[in-house]
């Protein structure tokens, strides 16, 4: 996976298999700070220090559909390779952060990619699920909550298409100012 | 500006339809395997194309994501139900093939063979 955001979507779908209710996305891409930091919150079921070691060793996985899962092991070496981290930390029935930092000028960082379509997929995911977006660079600070978001629906769900496709645009709007 | 009028708009247009129909005239599901498998072959645009086109023709479809369906090379993998549940497996699809796939399966009730399992799997 060559792009950050799809890494994001495929570490958030962790957060949805824990059965989190609110998952938040910061991310912070600065020359300024030569940092790109990606953080994930949920409040989802946590793992014991012993599934957090699993979960970074390679031969670990939960899923009965394929032996080897390889998403954390492989965004913390694409961090790494770059002079950058990746931290989890987890409490269980408290829900799991997961942080990386890539330097954002080493060669080895992956581009950004398409950070509204990543957000897009996981609102559509659930409509039970609420987060919270937020996207920090040296000149924009757009914060996008689902919350307010559904106050404004009532009762028309936020995984409606039509709505899908605001938020798209709304997201483009917010992110190029 | 994209104001949160709009997103009120929306809504009006969405309850009007709801009070028109109810959820079950649903004419069909159409789901994309969204594993770690299925965004790393693709799924994700896929699937983006797939909501905006539905919207955009405001088709009575229920789009729905999913994860490993258990045929990880032929990711990413769209699988489209009707009414009574008859399935329609479409693998290796892009976006290109889910514009087809809604414009005929979902718009015109017509099956793409060339781009289901079927045909991959002999």
């Amino acid at each position: 996976m060559d792009e950050l955001a799809l890494n994001i979507l495929d570490i958030a779908y962790n957060s949805i298999r824990a059965q989190a209710s609110q998952i938040d996305i910061r991310i912070i891409d600065s020359i300024q700070k030569n940092i790109v930091d990606i953080e994930i919150t949920d409040n989802g079921q946590g793992m014991t220090k012993e599934e957090v070691d699993k979960v970074i060793d390679p031969f670990f996985t939960t899923r009965t559909t394929r032996k080897v899962g390889l998403g954390i092991p492989l965004f913390k070496q694409s961090a790494e390779l770059t002079g950058g981290y990746l931290s989890i930390h987890s409490q269980k029935n408290q829900g799991t952060k997961v942080k990386t930092r890539f330097i954002k000028n080493h060669i080895d960082t992956p581009i950004m990619g398409n950070i509204i379509e990543t957000i897009m997929t996981l609102i559509q995911a659930d409509e039970n699920i609420d987060y919270v977006f937020e996207y920090e660079t040296d000149n924009i600070h757009f914060i996008m909550n689902t919350q307010d978001i559904k106050s404004i629906l009532e009762e028309v769900k936020i995984t409606e298409p039509e709505v899908i496709v605001w938020l798209k645009d709304y997201m483009k709007e917010g992110l190029s100012q | 500006m994209k104001s949160l009028e709009d997103l009120k708009k929306i809504r009006e247009a969405a309850q009007n339809k709801m009070t028109m129909r109810m959820d079950d005239d649903q004419k069909y599901r159409i789901v994309v395997g969204m594993a770690t498998c299925g965004i790393a072959a693709g799924a994700r645009p896929v699937l983006n194309t797939i909501v905006e086109e539905v919207a955009k023709a405001k088709l009575p479809v229920t789009v729905l994501q999913t994860g490993c369906i258990g045929m990880c090379t032929l990711e990413p993998i769209v699988e489209v139900f009707d009414k009574e549940d008859n399935k329609t497996t479409y693998v290796l699809v892009d976006a290109k093939k889910a514009k087809e796939i809604v414009a005929h399966h979902l718009m015109r009730d017509e099956i793409l063979e060339e781009y289901t399992v079927g045909k991959y799997k002999k």
